[in-house]
């Protein structure tokens, strides 16, 4: 037997607390995130069984679900805030769990604030009632959601029960082209695996085009992995992580910094372990993609054609591609390009960090909005606000018609009142283009942020590339 | 929580895949979910008309399938948003059996933790079972046997499923998770002693103003 381990091998067995036979473990959880929608409720419930959060100073609460985007907010700017937003203030408090409330400068989404305080570190195990948990794999931790009893469990135990899941290598090597992000890699990753294949395996990404991203990028992919059923996928830490991660306010500092240091460099999948499913992409074949359906995998390069529902050989995703196309108001046979748009989103725990914005700022920058478009640029966290507004880019984005808001999940979920209205169509920079995910009958096209920027200034769906030069410029 | 030992009744089969929780339970009802009001919003996209009249032709609304125990549903079903809503929802329904070639992996755990039984059958299973379903205007009754692991159809065929021994005694005695664990928490408090050592860094966080 091979003693050759991957990175979740060591992830996973150095958390065992104990074993609870037939591949069901006991792990320990070393970080917890809050937020205000699943953590609200989940506090509430243990406080009614009459328990106790154990290691309060392991977790970290921020509202992000059901606060309001509008510059200027209060809780009480958006209908659940108050209630939701409030109890999760209160009860951190008098659970003594640190807490970033809506007036703190790091409040934001809970994938973009782990990450970026230094809460989430390579090695560690970290949880959060919330699916895109998988986001803080592209650090180099074991990280994935749960559901509501699941976040009980933790807060009363700081362990969870779980089963060991299968291991998936998904290799991406090569450069990528000119006009090509992140999120265009792992759609289109989504789009030739489909939406569950990932279901039961725990899933690193690896090869040349991922080592050559920084952490935001990554952070991004490992995002989706959840859309195609991973629980978790993740990153080995490397020099990048570790350069992103100096300095940041929640991280080890001196001596503890080089202990930590030393462990994660022991952390990658070793040379020759074996993972359960191997699959390969090449970058060079990755185009800017959007989604033409209600499903992450129903996405085409922009280039492309809306497709036929008889293109599709199986009778069930045949079924499904009519529905979609029927409820996404689509013609089958167009080109994707040229479709209208009444509003573009570009923010969500998926593309709004600073890389994100940097990419979208780049295309608005010297253009406007199209009339009849409205676009909204929602950061993800405090940090990321003041980081871009440092850097200008706030009057970019204002210059060309943009409304620059203030951070939180806010249309990605549309929890908080923010709602894309019926029938209207939307490119989303988020991760979920669910029938009624961003309001009821909304129309989303899920793309990554430049492409978002683009539709916004074409005021329809367009591929970046091919955006007309400024008049003036060249 | 509540035993789930025996469970007879009707199947109503829902041919579709990936269905998301988003489905099973619509985001807008999410601020104010608790275990006993979705039933009334479960599946609404699909339950319902534009006009909020009854979409008759979800079999949930057929005569006959209205009063459905197990739910027959197409591949991945579940998937998407880690909400326990979704098993609130069709628990609410009165459904405390699903049986899919396969489902989201948060989903299928959350079931466990509301006495719902996920059952993960072979496409080809589950197409029978769906025809066996649909046959017979919901008047012929389904059999699942927690203890023995079966499900019987009203043909009389026996189907064995998987389920892990542990989830199984949890089942059928209502056992929850968290009593169990907080029994075990000196190997907890014994791990962490001993982690404190091999990964300091864990315990000391920057501090948080
Ligand atoms: S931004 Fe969207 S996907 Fe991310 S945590 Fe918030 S609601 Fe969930």
């Amino acid at each position: 037997m091979t003693t050759a381990k991957t990175l979740f091998d060591k992830l996973w067995d150095s958390h065992v607390v104990r074993s609870l036979g037939e591949n069901l473990d006991l792990l320990h959880v070393d970080r917890l995130l809050i937020h205000d929608l699943s953590g609200s409720r989940a506090m509430m419930d243990l406080n009614e069984r009459g328990l106790t959060v154990r290691n309060p100073e392991l977790c970290l609460s921020v509202p992000d679900h059901s606060v309001s985007s509008l510059p200027g907010r209060t809780l009480a700017s958006s209908p659940n805030g108050e209630r939701l937003g409030g109890a999760l203030r209160d009860m951190s408090a008098a659970a003594g769990v640190p807490h970033y409330g809506i007036d703190h400068p790091n409040q934001g989404i809970v994938h973009v604030v782990g990450p970026e305080t230094g809460f989430t570190l390579p090695g560690s195990l970290l949880v959060c009632g919330d699916s895109h948990t998988s986001t803080h794999g592209a650090m180099g931790a074991l990280a994935w959601g749960i559901g509501s009893s699941e976040l009980v469990h933790v807060l009363a135990t700081q362990t969870i029960r779980q089963r060991r899941p299968g291991t998936m290598r998904i290799n991406i090597d090569g450069e990528l082209g000119a006009g090509v992000e992140a999120k265009d890699v792992i759609l289109h990753i989504i789009g030739h695996l489909g939406v569950a294949a990932g279901i039961g395996y725990a899933v690193e990404y690896a090869g040349s085009t991922i080592r050559d991203m920084g952490i935001e990028e990554r952070l991004t992919i490992s995002n989706l992995s959840i859309e195609f059923g991973a629980r978790m996928g993740m990153v080995a830490p490397d020099e990048t992580t570790y350069e992103y991660l100096h300095d940041r306010p929640l991280v080890p500092k001196d001596a503890a910094w080089d202990t930590a240091l030393e462990y994660w460099r022991g952390l990658p999948s070793d040379e020759d372990a074996v993972f359960d499913r191997e699959v390969s992409f090449d970058a060079a074949d990755i185009a800017p993609q959007i989604t033409w359906g209600t499903s992450p995998g129903q996405t085409v390069a922009v280039t492309e054609e809306i497709p036929t529902p008889d293109s599709f050989v199986e009778a069930e995703l045949r079924s499904n591609a009519e529905t979609a196309l029927e409820y996404m108001g689509l013609n089958p046979g167009d080109n994707i390009a040229g479709t209208k748009v009444d509003r573009v989103f570009i923010g969500s725990c998926t593309n709004s960090r600073l890389t994100d914005l940097r990419r979208a700022a780049a295309i608005a920058q010297g253009r406007q909005v199209a009339p009849g478009t409205t676009a909204w640029v929602v950061p993800g966290s405090g940090i990321v606000k003041s980081e871009a507004e440092a850097e200008g880019l706030h009057e970019i984005f204002l210059a060309a018609g943009f409304e620059w808001r203030e951070p939180g999940c806010s249309q990605c979920v549309a929890t908080n009142g923010e709602i894309v209205a019926p029938g209207e169509r939307c490119v989303s920079t988020s991760n979920r283009n669910f029938v009624g995910r961003q309001g009821p009958k909304a129309r989303t096209h899920l793309a990554g942020p430049a492409m978002a920027a683009a539709a916004a200034i074409a005021g329809e769906i367009t591929d970046v590339r091919a955006l007309p030069p400024i008049e003036g410029s060249e | 929580m509540e035993k789930l030992q025996q469970l007879k009744g009707v199947a109503a089969p829902l041919p579709r895949a990936n269905i998301d929780t988003d489905i099973i339970t619509p985001m807008k009802y999410l601020t104010s979910a608790t275990p006993d009001n979705l039933h009334d919003h479960t599946f609404e996209p699909l339950r319902f008309m534009a006009d909020g009249s009854e979409n008759p032709d979800f079999i949930l609304n057929k005569p006959g399938y209205r009063d459905s125990v197990i739910l027959i549903a197409g591949r991945n079903f579940g998937c998407g948003s880690s909400r326990e809503t979704a098993v609130w929802g069709i628990k609410g329904m009165g459904i405390r059996c699903v049986i899919a070639e396969s489902f989201g992996d948060i989903f299928f755990n959350n079931c466990f933790q509301n006495s719902v039984l996920p059952i993960r059958l072979p496409a080809e299973v589950v197409a029978d079972l769906m025809a066996e379903a649909g046959d017979d205007q919901g008047n012929t009754q389904f059999q699942v046997d927690v203890a023995a692991r079966t499900l019987t159809t009203p043909s009389g065929r026996s189907i064995t499923f998987d389920l892990t021994p542990d989830r199984q005694t949890a089942l059928l005695e209502g056992l929850d998770d968290i009593g169990q664990t907080m029994k075990e928490d000196a190997e907890t408090a014994a791990f962490q002693d001993k982690d404190r050592t091999a990964r300091p860094w864990i315990y000391e966080l920057g501090t948080i103003d």
